[in-house]
């Protein structure tokens, strides 16, 4: 091989982008439905309106991502065939998205996870080589950075408020950070479109990641609990149970009466 | 609602050059949280660029009661408008 020739990056195939792009989509889909289903319960109008916020920015990413989805995939299915008409298995979210919503410091405490990574990721992916996928990612970027600023904001006042709220956010914190492992521990198909220039260097994340969350739980006076190993894989679609009940939830009209228009 | 939640008052510019316009008030438990509140209930429609909140109690009002002695004086001199000088017709923007 000359050298001209190993300077070329490697291209993903399409199946390959495909298998990334909903990783990012149903990441963003599956977290805005949960805080969707918020909507009216929040603890105050204020927090309500906040929630929804981020839902529909959630939702905003995932809709575009799916589409980009789509177009890689070439077999007709646009964002809504996405979204709607895959079962669990094909589902390809970080199982932390999927967990329930529990009391707010549970919600919080997820987002903040969530969050983090989601922020460090699309600030790499702004640079990525797919140019669809970094512009998608400049305007990702500037939405989850506001919802990290509200949820690391939540998680010190909890942290740091009283007795309850501590207590409530540590065990919350506690119960989920089993979950921060997927997030951070990088698969083939992660270190590949690193090579390709594609995703970020998958150890990059934890770095930025371990970093911005050490911060975070100093100044909300959390201990980081122990390292957890994982045990599910969202990445691959082996969700935890809480993911079909979400789907029937979400899915339910779109599967009742196909083509429904309002 | 929590009564350690304070009610605050929200001022938004809706465009760079415009002056900063009461648009109304929520409550928070902190600056940064009223500033968070403000951003998510009073500019989700593009409504502005800057937000102001302040602290509903740190604003001194003018008394109702007194409504007669600080305004009433001034209904009677209308020649504090200008509205008796000839406005030169080159003259724009006036």
């Amino acid at each position: 091989m000359s050298a001209a020739s190993e300077s070329v990056r490697p291209e993903p195939s399409a199946e390959e982008r495909f298998e990334y792009v909903l990783r990012l989509a149903d990441t963003s889909l599956v977290a805005g439905q949960r805080l969707a289903e918020l909507l009216g319960h929040g603890p105050t109008l204020e927090e309500d309106l906040a929630l929804g916020n981020m839902s529909l920015d959630l939702i905003g990413q995932a809709r575009l991502l799916l589409a980009l989805a789509g177009r890689i995939e070439g077999h007709g299915r646009d964002e809504d065939a996405l979204a709607f008409l895959r079962d669990a298995p094909d589902f390809r979210n970080v199982a932390l998205a999927e967990q329930p919503n529990g009391d707010f410091g549970e919600t919080l405490v997820r987002q903040c996870l969530l969050d983090a990574w989601q922020l460090e990721s699309y600030e790499c992916l702004t640079g990525s080589s797919d140019r669809e996928l970094a512009d998608i990612a400049h305007k990702a970027v500037k939405e989850c950075r506001y919802h990290w600023r509200f949820s690391s904001g939540w998680l010190a006042r909890l942290g740091d408020g009283t007795e309850e709220s501590h207590a409530r956010v540590s065990a919350a914190l506690e119960s989920l950070w089993r979950f921060t492992d997927e997030l951070l521990t990088p698969d083939a198909l992660d270190a590949r479109m690193a090579v390709c220039g594609i995703g970020p260097a998958p150890a990059l994340i934890r770095e930025r990641w371990e970093t911005r969350m050490a911060a975070a739980l100093a100044q909300a006076k959390l201990e980081r609990p122990a390292h957890q190993h994982y045990p599910w894989h969202g990445k691959r679609g082996v969700h935890t149970e809480h993911l079909g009940h979400l789907l029937a939830e979400m899915q339910f009209v779109p599967r009742a009466y196909p083509g429904a228009t309002w | 609602m929590n009564e350690d939640w304070v009610l605050y008052e929200v001022f938004i510019r809706s465009r760079s050059g415009l002056e900063h316009k009461h648009v109304g008030s929520l409550h928070a438990a902190d600056a940064r949280m009223a500033i968070e509140h403000a951003r998510d209930t009073y500019t989700r429609r593009q409504e502005g660029v800057s937000i102001w909140v302040v602290r509903s109690s740190d604003i001194v009002a003018s008394d109702p009661a007194e409504a007669e002695e600080l305004f009433e004086p001034a209904r009677d001199k209308v020649y504090r408008h200008p509205t008796f000088y000839a406005i030169p017709e080159d003259v724009k923007n006036i």
